[in-house]
């Protein structure tokens, strides 16, 4: 690029008609280059998504048809835990008592506290029970099975909902009990 | 006492180690990337603390979208199309379907399987790029007395007896519990009690039992 060259004047030291090969620096302006190439890397580090997708392993108990072989449980050693819409959890440790006065509610986060006091107060028949109602999510059933391993809790079980604990979930989050679907 | 003169040093640097760098990094993260399918069936899937990074071979995967719709898919080797080959040809005979060999080959190379037993045969003809979780309503499973997960289940049982199946679960994050309840009930029907769900990894909350137990025994394979 020759003719963009201005600056010709210093040197016909070795006279007119020796046509003098100027040396061209070779250097270019790398700057924009380098901010092309972390901007792509910018790019690619965002849109990688690095993290392989773990798996979470459940095993189910198989069905027993026969209620006797049915693993008996200490009732005083279990916590049930109940699941609501909204992420809301409800907990009772035992029996659930008919006037629902052990019935409690909670939420993710304090969850796990209840989860160990009651596993550091109880021998090792500790059971959890999971009850998840019909408008409780997905997301809610893997985030309190994760909750059993965060704890090594070994025994826990999914159960279906009965129907007085659904209609003391549906009175707490202030539906009428009477629209209730119940549970099946 | 004229101060020393500072020689006016230019401020430009030399960028070529720079310039290396980045298109090192650049070129690693290109190579590194491994670009997601789009994924015809949008899920979110939950977090947890499973650190066991999910099979990609011999998998039969329950996809739930947060609808509640249920896709199954297989894995993309050759086994595993074979396998989805002989699960088609078991629930065509079981249930009289009348699909052709034809209409079973667009079927395995489909990436998925999202319509009721009786609609098979038009997933077939629709093109590929076509399936989706718009076009396609999705396996029947939010009735309980017409759970055709069943049927799936059943054939998945009998075509995988014997052989190494990682039965795959991936929910999304916004699915109703009676979705899931019900593909665990067609699951627990036809003896396939181990499955596992797909979940993103999340770090172990500090302090809880455990993280002590990890502390204890650095990183290993834990359950």
């Amino acid at each position: 690029m020759a003719e963009l060259d201005t600056s010709s004047g210093g040197g016909h030291k070795k006279g007119p008609g020796v046509k003098k090969s100027k040396k061209l620096s070779t250097r270019v302006d790398l700057t924009p280059m380098v901010d092309l190439g972390f901007l792509l890397i910018t790019f690619f580090i965002f849109t990688t998504s690095m993290s392989q997708p773990t798996a979470f392993k459940l095993n189910l108990p198989a069905d027993v048809k026969n209620p006797d072989q049915q693993n008996k449980l200490n009732e005083n050693s279990a916590l049930t835990i109940l699941l609501g819409k909204d992420n809301n959890v409800f907990y009772y440790s035992g029996q659930l008592d008919p006037t629902g006065k052990n019935f409690k509610s909670s939420n993710f986060k304090d969850i796990r506290q209840v989860i160990m006091d009651k596993k550091n107060n109880t021998d090792s028949t500790f059971m959890v029970i999971i009850k998840p109602n019909e408008q409780s999510t997905y997301k809610n059933v893997v985030n309190i099975l994760d909750e059993m391993s965060i704890n090594l809790v070994g025994r826990y079980a999914l159960v279906d909902i009965s129907q007085p604990e659904d209609q003391l979930i549906r009175i707490t989050q202030g539906e009428n009990p009477g629209t209730s679907a119940g549970a099946k | 006492m004229g101060r020393p003169k500072i020689a006016r040093k230019s401020t430009t640097v030399d960028m070529t180690a720079m310039c290396d760098v980045a298109f090192l990094l650049l070129t690693f993260f290109i190579l590194a990337t491994k670009f997601k399918p789009s994924e015809a069936v949008p899920v979110n899937t939950p977090r947890s603390v499973a650190s066991k990074i999910a099979p990609e071979n011999d998998i039969v995967m329950i996809s739930m979208d947060k609808e509640g719709h249920a896709y199954i898919s297989t894995g993309d080797g050759s086994i595993d199309k074979e396998n989805k080959k002989q699960i088609l040809n078991t629930i065509n005979s079981d249930k009289n379907l009348g699909l052709t060999e034809s209409d079973i080959n667009a079927l395995v190379a489909a990436p998925f399987i999202g319509v009721p037993l009786s609609q098979l045969s038009q997933q077939a003809k629709l093109p590929k790029d076509k399936m989706n979780s718009q076009t396609l309503p999705g396996i029947p499973i939010k009735d309980t007395s017409n759970n055709e997960m069943n049927e799936w289940m059943k054939a998945v049982h009998d075509v995988y007896q014997g052989q190494k199946l990682n039965l795959l679960l991936k929910g999304d994050n916004a699915a109703m519990y009676p979705s899931f309840k019900n593909i665990i009930d067609a699951l627990k029907k036809n003896d396939l009690l181990k499955f596992q769900m797909v979940t993103n990894p999340q770090n172990v909350p500090e302090g809880t039992d455990l993280w002590k137990e990890n502390m204890e025994k650095k990183p290993t394979a834990k359950e």
